[in-house]
Formats: structure tokens, C-alpha cells, sequence
């Protein structure tokens, strides 16, 4: 029978109704859960306070504990405790875990939040080995120490040492408290007692995150009694995990403030841009290619149509080529504009084909739809035989935008050059002002690429003039 | 309001007009920019959004977060669903809400970021361990990563189960014009069940480990009940299947790709029609049938046929039916043309 200890349940309802605990005699669990359980009712923080449980031996942990509770994965009470602390800040939030748990599988989530500061405290249960699973090698195992995985004892040089938390987490900027105790004797369980009640206190004040790492007997794998347990823990463990206050910034630490709304979904996405698209049965499905190298505003093109288009009323598709042309490879998008809803976005066969480098204009020309056109810059030479009624439509779009001053400009000259080659069934307002939108971010550069619109405009009505057309 | 906007980016529209609270995740193309969205839109809403260490790591946050009642989301790709497999069946046993977003790459194994459609498995029969199914929907349009992550937030309350968007890097990546839903879903009361550390809920537990077999069993039952019960929320589009003399079926992108070869079809004479599944889980058993019974099948989908066996195992159909594949895996698209040719064939028209 466990002394009454208040922080429990009267009766434990979720076991068989016994006051009786899951721990062997002699455990350490028993009497860190009963400090915690302690610590929280004397707070009056019950009702408040939401306690996770781990894998192992202390995975029942919710039996006990009168207050909110949640069941973890193994190794994954810090990653839940953090999902939960930042779903209910002012709240306290207790992760309890061993050894294995967090020292091993768990280590990255729990020293992640450590270094986050994330708002909870963590008890981290060290005795030494994988109690529930049968007694196997932890990380917190130590020099010599048999286990049942380790039968002839550590080898540090081939099962690597010790590891000590609470010194690793030391390093760490943001814990606002760390400290290893010990409940292997009276004395040990009073300072063991404060510290817990540390860490509460500094989640009951907002202040972050607090970690106690607990030197706790486990005497059934062991193998000892309880009194060569604790004395084993103090004489031995203690040698390699030395007790005491490795950070205690519980006075200065800023309280966690929880995230405030400063504005609203509405504002941050600004007006209505396109209109709901209308069916016309008249309007054919028009497929189009935009493709060149990554840097030459390919994407941009494509996207400054559909945004007209979008304006229009038409229903529209715009889908990248993405990822590698982020780091300067080929680049091409495709658009799909409709009097009906789209079927594919992608465009296998294009009707119009804007290729602005060789490999582009090689690769996507001779699937060019029979009626269809493509437009590249004359710089280009065309190496191929263009496929039957096609049309091959070279314009200077490179020189249009140079001369106009703006030479990175080449995609808005071949925006006017689709233009004024009748091949984009939109109105010239709706593509100036998507054009114009494009450049939200470079506002001086709008008028500028304007010019270079309607000089790439002229250069074409010119040169039919020319041609008689 | 209307905006032209791309799928990753609708999914976080679609999650913040479902009352959407916390995003944890970790990037990965093609889904990285629906953590971009939400590390835009989130903070600034008031709401929680947190780049996590790892995916392990995302899902358990998911799942503490979860434990709260609220509405959490998180979205990534091949490897990295693959990882949360383990977070998926705790959500599943624990009966915890919570939205998953899978924008489909190449796999196996690191593969590339180009489109497929090959974790439909692991997505429709549940890819963690245990006796539980995800819900699954796959959305086909910009319009509908948004609607459907608002569905899936529906379902995954209605049922207390997580439920996966089921998208690809084509819906992922392309634009089209998103009418942006008007108002935010009301959150529904988690009183019975959420844990938030107030007096309300302090009696609640959330835990999905059962020491006794027989109470094991019985909470195995009751699951399985429950998915049966989920059976009436599947749901399906059709379109010109009326006088079809062949159906083609796909989801997601392939749907769309499916659809063009339907019009097509249609102007050469062949009567084709399109059946596409909206809910992959529950799967729209009875609609399947009613649409495709009696009818040839031909199946577009960017795996191995993993959506087609579900085809063989729910379509009532004669022996001399026929349900035919055409795919594409590694990142290469189905061509229109192909599915146009691999119609022809099934109807016996020559080119
Ligand atoms: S096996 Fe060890 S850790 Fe587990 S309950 Fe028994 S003594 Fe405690």
C-alpha cells in the first residue's frame, strides 16, 4: 500500500481500483510521481495541468495522476508536450520519460524543445537501463555496467559512453532550468523534491522549459535489493552523473507570451484579382508553352497571361516546371485557357510555343499542334525541320527589351510580341494590368516594362507593315 | 472572393476557413509551400505554426496539439509521410482529429519530386500498423485542395480520425482560380473527450493502449464499426457517363488528364464518360458501381495500379468486362494521347 499522497487519484479506477502502483519495491518512480503529484496539489494546479505518459514502465503514469492526461508514443513525450504546451499556453504541461525514451530514440525531440524553450517541464528518469523491455543497454548505461544487451558489460570504445543529459542541455541557450537529483535516500529525495517543484513553479509562471533528470533505482534489473540499489545509485551512478543545479534562470526568464492575431485572413489576401470564369462554348481550349532557362522570367510569363486570362473570365490552368529551376536549369510552365472547364493542365501538344534558348525550342517545337505557332528570339538558330503548319515566328525580343533599357525584360517583350501577333484571345487591358501587378514588389519597375510591351508591340506591327501584311 | 492562386497555397486557404489553429511540419518539395503559407498566415492570425525537427517529430506535436481539441494540420511528401506512419496509427487508435496533406512525389525510397500516385496504399489502407483506416480524400482542382481540406477537417471531427488529403505534385504546383469560401467553419465542442488542462476536461484521457485482450478487441470493434459507419460520406463525380459505352476512371490529376481524353473521345465518336472518386477512403463502393457496371473500364493513374485493384475489388462486373491500366511512374505525366489510344483499343476502333 502507497502512503496517501495527494496529487492522486482517490481510487485507481483506469488499474483495478486498488491504491496500489505498477512499480516494483524499491523503484524510483514511485517516488518521483509522488513529489510531482505532491507539487501540483499543493499549487492547486489539478485542474490546470496536463500530464504525459510514456512507454515503459511508467506508461501508466495517467492511473495515478488526477488531471488531464495523454498516452505518448515512445520516445515522443517532448514532441506531444510541445504540441500541447502551444495549444494551451498558460497551462502547465509535465513530460515524464527514461532513459531510453528520451536519451535515445527520443533524444532529437527533447533537446529540439529544450532548444526551442519550449513551455513544459520534463522528468527524465534515469536508471540506467530499458527497465520495461527487459533490462537492455541505454544510452545513460554505465562504463562496465552489465545489461542484458551488454552481458559482458559497456565496452565505451565500441557502445560508445555515458550520455549526459543534463550536461548536453546545459550548452543549449533556452532551458530556463536543468538539474539532476537523486532519490536514493532521504536527504536526496528532499533536494530531488525541490527541484521538482522548481520546474513546476516555472510552468505555473509562463517561464519555459525546466528539466530534472532523476537518478532513480530499478533493483528487479538491477538484481540487487532495494538497499544495495540505492546505495549502487549513489556510490556508482552518482560518479558519472553528478548531482546539482545545472541552470536556474527561474527569475529572469520571460514569460511566454502567447501569440496574438493582428490582422485577418481577409486583409492578407487583398481584394479580388480574377472573376468567376464563365462558360463560352465559343472560346476554344487554347494550350500554351512557355519554356527557356531559369532566371529568363518563364514562369512569370506564363503566369502574367493567366492572371489576364483569369481576368477575362476564362477558365484557366497554370502549371511549372519546379524545383531545379531554382538553381538555374530549364525552366517551363504551360497554360491552359478555356470557355470550359479544364481537363489536363499540362500541355503535351501546344498550340502556341514561346521558347526563349535553343534546347527549349528543340524540345518542345516539334510537338507543336498542325495550325499552332511559335514565337523565339532570331538569335536562335533553328537546327530542325519545324513540323507541317506551323508557324515560325522569330522576333527580337532580346534587343526590344535592351533597347527599351530593361534588359531583363525579355519575357514582357515577347508578352507584346504574343499580343500583337493576335495569338492571346485577351484583351490588352487585362494583360497590362496582371503585367502590372506582376511587379507589386518592384513598383519602379512597372512603367518600364509598359514600354517594352508596347515597343515589342510596334516592332511587330512594323514589320507586317513591311511585309505587306 | 476570387484570387489566382496554387494548390499548396489554397490547402492553407482551405485550413484557416476550416478554423484551422496549428501547422506543424517539416519541408520537403513539392509540399514546401504549404509550410510556407501557413508560416505566412498563421503567426499573424494568432494562430501556432512551428517548423518541427523532423517529421516524427511534426506528427507527435500533431498529436499533442491534437490531444487539445484543436484543429491541427500538417502536410508533407513521400519520405516524409512515410515517417509520420508510425503518428498516424497512434492518431487512429487514440481517435485524435487531425489533417494530413500528402503532396504525392516519386518513390520508392528518395525517388524525385516529380508527380505520382504510388502512396495510395499506404494512404487508403492505412500505412502504420494496426486494425484502422485513414479517411482520404483526393482533391482534383485548386478549387478543391482548399474545399476538400475543409472536408477533410469535417470528417476528421465528425469521426475523431485522421484524415489525408490525398493531392499530387501537379495539384501541388499549378494555379487556377480559387474562389476563397467566405466564412469560417464554427470549431465543434471537444468537451467529451480533449484534454486542455482545465477543470472541464480534467477527467479526460487520451491513450490508445489497451493491456486487457478482450477490452483490446472491443476497442478494435468499435473502430471497425466506426469506419463502417464512415461509409456513407463517400463521394464521387461523374461526368458524361449517360450513354458511355466506356468509363475511364482517375483521381486527382490523372482525373483531369482522364477528363481531356473523355471531350476527345467524345469528337471522334467514341462515347466516353469519367468516373472520379472524391473520398478514396471510405471508397465510393455503390457509385463505382452505378456509374461503371456493365461498362468497360480503363484506368488512368500515375502507380503501379494500386487505385486499379480497388477498381477489380469493388466493381461488380461479367467476365468479358474489361478494366484495363494505363499508367505512368516516376514522375512522368499520362499523355492525353496515350489515354485517347488505350480507349480506342478497349472499344475496338482503330485509329
Ligand atoms: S522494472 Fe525497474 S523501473 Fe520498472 S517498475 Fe520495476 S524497478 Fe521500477
Amino acid at each position: 500500500m502507497n502512503k496517501k499522497a495527494t496529487g492522486f487519484y482517490e481510487s485507481f479506477d483506469r488499474k483495478d481500483g486498488s491504491r496500489t502502483t505498477t512499480y516494483c519495491a524499491g523503484c524510483g518512480h514511485g517516488i518521483v510521481q509522488k513529489l510531482i503529484a505532491e507539487a501540483i496539489a499543493d499549487m492547486e494546479l489539478q485542474d490546470d495541468t496536463v500530464f504525459i505518459s510514456p512507454v515503459g514502465c511508467a506508461a501508466f503514469c495517467y492511473y495515478y495522476f488526477d488531471c488531464g492526461n495523454v498516452a505518448a508514443p515512445h520516445g515522443r513525450a517532448s514532441a506531444v508536450a510541445t504540441g500541447i504546451s502551444r495549444s494551451i499556453p498558460g497551462k502547465v504541461v509535465i513530460a515524464y520519460q527514461g532513459d531510453g525514451d528520451l536519451g535515445a530514440i527520443g533524444f532529437n525531440n527533447a533537446f529540439q524543445a529544450a532548444n526551442r524553450g519550449d513551455g513544459f517541464a520534463c522528468f527524465f528518469i534515469n536508471n540506467s537501463l530499458y527497465a520495461m523491455t527487459g533490462g537492455q543497454m541505454a544510452p545513460t548505461t554505465v562504463a562496465g555496467q552489465k545489461t542484458t544487451t551488454t552481458p559482458y558489460g559497456r565496452d565505451v570504445s565500441r557502445d560508445g559512453y555515458p550520455l549526459r543529459v543534463c550536461e548536453v542541455f546545459a550548452q543549449l541557450e533556452a532551458p530556463t532550468y536543468i538539474a539532476r537529483v537523486s532519490v536514493a535516500d532521504t536527504k536526496r529525495i528532499m533536494q530531488a523534491k525541490k527541484a521538482v517543484r522548481r520546474a513546476i513553479e516555472i510552468q505555473r509562471d509562463g517561464k519555459g522549459f525546466a528539466f530534472v533528470e532523476v537518478l532513480s533505482p530499478c533493483p528487479t534489473n538491477w538484481r540487487m535489493d532495494s538497499i544495495e540499489s540505492a546505495r549502487y545509485c549513489t556510490d556508482v551512478m552518482e560518479k558519472t552523473f553528478p548531482l546539482g543545479c545545472y541552470r536556474d534562470r527561474s527569475s529572469e526568464a520571460e514569460i511566454i507570451q502567447p501569440r496574438k492575431a493582428t490582422t485577418t485572413l481577409r486583409d492578407l489576401l487583398g481584394s479580388s484579382t480574377v472573376v468567376e470564369s464563365v462558360v463560352d462554348a465559343s472560346f476554344p481550349t487554347i494550350g500554351m508553352k512557355f519554356s527557356g532557362f531559369g532566371g529568363q522570367g518563364v514562369l512569370s510569363l506564363g503566369l502574367v497571361i493567366a492572371e489576364a486570362a483569369g481576368r477575362a473570365g476564362r477558365f484557366v490552368s497554370w502549371f511549372p516546371s519546379y524545383g531545379p529551376e531554382q538553381r538555374g536549369g530549364a525552366a517551363s510552365c504551360s497554360v491552359v485557357m478555356s470557355g470550359q472547364e479544364i481537363g489536363s493542365p499540362t500541355v503535351d501538344a501546344p498550340d502556341i510555343l514561346v521558347a526563349m534558348n535553343q534546347p527549349s525550342l528543340e524540345r518542345f517545337a516539334p510537338n507543336v499542334r498542325s495550325g499552332g505557332a511559335v514565337i523565339y528570339d532570331p538569335s536562335i538558330p533553328v537546327e530542325f525541320k519545324p513540323p507541317t503548319g506551323v508557324r515560325m515566328l522569330p522576333f527580337p525580343a532580346i534587343e526590344v527589351a535592351k533597347n527599351a533599357g530593361v534588359p531583363k525584360a525579355v519575357n514582357t517583350a515577347f508578352l507584346g510580341a504574343l499580343s500583337a501577333h493576335d495569338l492571346l484571345p485577351i484583351d490588352d487591358d487585362h494583360l497590362l494590368s496582371a503585367l502590372a501587378d506582376s511587379f507589386a514588389a518592384k513598383p519602379h519597375l512597372v512603367e518600364k516594362n509598359i514600354e517594352v510591351f508596347k515597343a515589342a508591340r510596334q516592332t511587330v506591327w512594323e514589320d507586317k507593315v513591311e511585309m505587306g501584311r | 472572393m476570387r484570387k489566382f492562386i496554387r494548390g499548396n497555397e489554397a490547402v492553407i486557404i482551405g485550413a484557416l476557413s476550416a478554423g484551422c489553429e496549428a501547422y506543424y511540419g517539416y519541408p520537403i518539395t513539392p509540399a514546401s509551400e504549404i509550410a510556407h503559407a501557413a508560416a505566412e498566415y498563421f503567426p499573424v492570425l494568432g494562430k501556432e505554426f512551428l517548423q518541427a525537427e523532423c517529421e516524427t517529430g511534426a506528427i507527435n506535436m500533431i498529436y499533442g496539439a491534437a490531444s487539445t481539441g484543436k484543429l491541427v494540420m500538417t502536410a508533407s511528401s513521400g519520405p516524409g509521410i512515410s515517417l509520420m506512419q508510425e503518428g498516424l496509427s497512434y492518431l487512429a487508435g487514440s481517435q485524435l482529429p487531425a489533417v494530413i496533406v500528402n503532396v504525392m512525389r516519386t518513390g520508392p525510397g528518395l525517388g524525385n519530386i516529380g508527380p505520382e500516385q504510388a502512396d495510395y496504399n499506404q494512404a487508403v489502407k492505412g500505412g502504420g500498423h494496426g486494425n484502422y483506416r485513414n479517411i482520404v480524400l483526393a482533391p482534383a482542382s485548386v478549387q478543391e485542395m482548399c474545399d476538400l481540406t475543409i472536408r477533410a477537417f469535417e470528417l476528421a471531427f465528425q469521426y475523431r480520425n485522421p484524415a489525408i488529403v490525398l493531392a499530387d505534385a501537379v495539384l501541388g504546383q499549378m494555379m487556377e482560380s480559387l474562389h476563397i469560401p467566405d466564412k469560417v467553419m464554427e470549431s465543434p465542442c471537444t468537451d467529451s473527450w480533449a484534454v486542455r488542462g482545465d477543470s472541464c476536461t480534467r477527467n479526460n484521457l487520451i491513450t490508445s493502449i489497451y493491456l486487457d485482450p478482450d477490452r483490446h478487441e472491443q476497442h478494435n470493434q468499435m473502430l471497425q464499426d466506426k469506419y463502417e459507419n464512415m461509409q456513407k460520406e463517400a463521394s464521387a463525380m461523374t461526368y458524361r457517363i449517360k450513354d458511355a459505352e466506356i468509363i475511364l476512371t482517375g483521381y486527382g490529376s490523372s482525373a483531369r488528364i482522364a477528363r481531356s481524353a473523355v471531350d476527345a473521345l467524345r469528337e471522334e465518336g467514341i462515347r466516353a464518360g469519367l468516373f472520379r472518386p472524391i473520398t478514396l477512403s471510405p471508397f465510393p463502393i455503390q457509385q463505382l458501381n452505378s456509374a461503371a457496371m456493365g461498362r468497360n473500364v480503363l484506368v488512368v493513374e500515375m502507380s503501379n495500379g494500386q487505385y486499379r485493384n480497388d477498381i477489380l475489388l469493388h466493381l461488380e462486373r461479367a467476365k468479358d468486362t474489361k478494366v484495363e491500366l494505363i499508367n505512368r511512374m516516376g514522375g512522368n505525366l499520362v499523355r492525353v494521347d496515350d489515354v485517347i489510344t488505350a480507349a480506342r483499343n478497349i472499344v475496338g476502333v482503330k485509329a
